[in-house]
């Protein structure tokens, strides 16, 4: 039976598929543009399909495990491998599943608004076929139970996402911050590996959840984890290692940086899986918490500060963006510091991880949608330059409605789903230290502000002389703003049903390490 | 001492390639450094997995006696790919901003600031 193959192997055809549409693009590419253009569509919408499959496995049955080439691969452990995990084995939890469904639904949107914001321009084969590797990435990322196999997807989202960054060279510019983004995700990628030969050599696995059943926390694992979670905040683009942000997200193409978003935060899924899941009992919760506390309120804050000043529409979101990943630090952080603690534990510590871990999927959402906008303006005026730009509302009616539905949403005003995470992170947050709260607060008053003079800028005023010819964007692009914009919406109308269903899973995954360890080892 | 040699080599490379990595200004040397980098990270693999006087891990007509690790060779074989892979990125990064900008300096490369 076709559907049952098709759900039984779910967790390896989510990327097998992206990744051999990815190979036969340029192939396809050599015979008809047409095909090639339903081809990744096909392609794409089918891997949202199959994670979504995915996901509703994920959450009606629970975690499912994949071992790869086993005759029976949801058995992770045969009979004759004496308890030891020998093959590379996925295991997909409802926090994988919350972050596969992100990448869907941000992949499918994107890649529907690229294949006609690319249209006009030359190298489009390739260009597609590592869009769809970057995806393939992001998914194995989140789904990998491996900490080697993770470094492998870690790299190959870190190759795709440097030369998309420099695709459009832009005279040089952008090649200029694809390689810093190379470099820095080169080195960040031998930390992982490098933290990786520290674990096995001393734990004999690579499997995440064996080491996390023998993990003793001693000198070496100390270093491997300052490694890891150097590495992984890099990717991530907290600061102090934010500095690639700006540049990466300004150059790469609208399409490219809405989905460079979801590719931070799967670094931002290994900080979490690596803190709750490979170490979580052996750490001094209070110091880890608290340092990615502070790595959390220096990324708002720093980031909001940097946005205000800027003049280029897409380095603004990127500031941003880094200001927005202090918010799920933050919430996560909290709930680690207090983890261990029951009371405190119910009181708030799950409810700021919730809004923390809600925000992911909102900021994927809202963030996207809007660098897809600056893509669709950048598309029809040719510039991103806040001074030169204005008066585009009277043409591109659409595209305004997105935005305003967006930057609404990033700055948390409801009711949008920016309010619904940013309140659950304030009142949780509030509780715990209030100080931290107000600073949140401030953060986002400040990010409503520089939203205002970006629409004022962009939007308002008579219509200028150099841009009355300018359109509204094609068709296919506004679906894919749509999608997300609706996304964003219905987020913040519902927030109460979605974080039951699909947000409180996923925290109780990330902090239910025994849960993790058995569904791979079996037992408790 | 002498069994801790491969660890101490690993440790020279890594330090030689980090130094070229933060301390050289010519985006090649740069890259020089990533590679050395890589080279230090697989032979810390390679050796992790050695053991005095283990033959290679082929089970078939395999003599009595110690193996090697095979699974830290299979790490370091797929990271010397991915090294290629990243190695070659970087340099057709490099040649092009040659092209562009006329110089592999890094410190004249700064059109994106602020």
């Amino acid at each position: 039976m076709t559907p049952g193959i098709i759900a039984q192997h779910a967790p390896a055809l989510i990327i097998a598929l992206p990744l051999f549409a990815a190979f036969a693009t340029p192939l396809i590419g050599r015979y008809s543009r047409q095909a090639r253009d339903a081809w990744i569509f096909a392609a794409m919408a089918a891997t949202a399909a199959i994670a979504a499959v995915l996901a509703y496995q994920v959450y009606t049955v629970g975690t499912v495990v994949y071992a790869f080439g086993a005759a029976a691969p949801h058995i992770p452990l045969p009979i004759d491998s004496g308890g030891i995990p020998i093959r590379i084995i996925f295991t997909v939890d409802a926090m994988s599943a919350f972050m596969v469904v992100t990448a869907a639904i941000s992949g499918f949107a994107v890649t529907l608004y690229s294949l006609i914001s690319e249209s006009k321009l030359t190298g489009r084969d390739g260009f597609y076929a590592l869009l769809l590797l970057l995806i393939t990435g992001i998914l194995g990322m989140v789904c990998t139970g491996d900490l080697f196999n993770f470094f492998v997807f870690l790299e190959l989202n870190s190759i795709a996402g440097a030369a998309l960054i420099a695709y459009r060279n832009d005279k040089g510019v952008a090649i200029e911050a694809g390689l810093k983004y190379a470099f820095l995700c080169t080195i960040g990628g031998l930390f992982v590996i490098f933290a990786t030969a520290l674990l096995y050599g001393q734990y004999n696995a690579l499997n995440i959840a064996m080491l996390a059943s023998r993990i003793e926390f001693t000198m070496l694992d100390k270093v491997a984890l300052v490694l890891l979670l150097a590495a992984l905040a890099m990717k991530a683009g907290a600061v102090p290692l934010h500095f690639w942000t700006p540049d990466a997200y300004s150059m790469a193409p609208g399409s490219i940086t809405a989905l460079l978003v979801v590719a931070s935060q799967a670094g931002l899924y290994g900080v979490f899986r690596v803190v709750f899941t490979l170490y979580s009992v052996t750490l001094d919760y209070f110091a880890v918490g608290w340092i990615i506390i502070v790595l959390g309120v220096l990324s708002m804050f720093i980031g909001v500060t940097m946005a205000l000043v800027q003049k280029d529409v897409k380095r603004l979101m990127a500031y941003h963006a880094v200001s927005q990943t202090g918010y799920m630090l933050l919430g996560v952080g909290v709930g680690l510091a207090v983890l261990g603690q029951q009371g405190l534990m119910d009181a708030y510590g799950l409810v700021a991880m919730e809004g923390g871990i809600f925000h992911i999927i909102n900021h994927a959402m809202y963030k996207g949608l809007l660098f897809l906008t600056a893509g669709a303006i950048f598309y029809r005026t040719g510039t991103r330059n806040l001074n030169r730009l204005g008066g585009l509302g009277h043409s591109m009616k659409w595209t305004m409605i997105f935005f305003i539905i967006g930057a609404l949403a990033i700055a948390g005003i409801p009711p949008f789903n920016g309010f619904a995470s940013k309140l659950m992170i304030y009142e949780s947050v509030f509780l715990f230290n209030p100080l931290l709260a107000i600073i949140a607060m401030v953060v986002s008053i400040l990010m409503l502000a520089s939203f205002v003079k970006v629409f004022q800028s962009i939007f308002m005023g008579p219509r200028l002389p150099e841009y009355a010819d300018v359109k509204e964007a094609p068709l296919p692009m506004l679906i894919g703003m749509g999608i997300l914009a609706v996304v964003t919406v219905a987020f913040g109308l519902a927030p109460a049903w979605v974080v039951d269903q699909f947000v409180a899973p996923a925290a109780a995954a990330l902090v239910n390490q025994s849960g993790y360890i058995a569904s791979v080892l079996g037992g408790l | 001492m002498f069994n801790n040699l491969p660890f101490i080599a690993a440790a020279v490379i890594g330090g030689i390639g980090l130094t070229a990595l933060l301390f050289r200004r010519n985006i090649i040397k740069m890259i020089m450094g990533v590679s050395l980098l890589e080279a230090s990270v697989n032979l810390f693999l390679v050796t992790l997995g050695y053991r005095q006087g283990g033959i290679a891990p082929i089970f078939t007509n395999a003599p009595e006696g110690p193996m090697v690790l095979p699974t830290v060779q299979a790490m370091t074989l797929t990271n010397i790919v991915i090294g290629i892979a990243t190695t070659a990125l970087l340099l057709s990064f490099a040649m092009m901003i040659y092209r562009k900008y006329g110089t592999a300096d890094a410190g004249s490369i700064r059109k994106l600031r602020g």
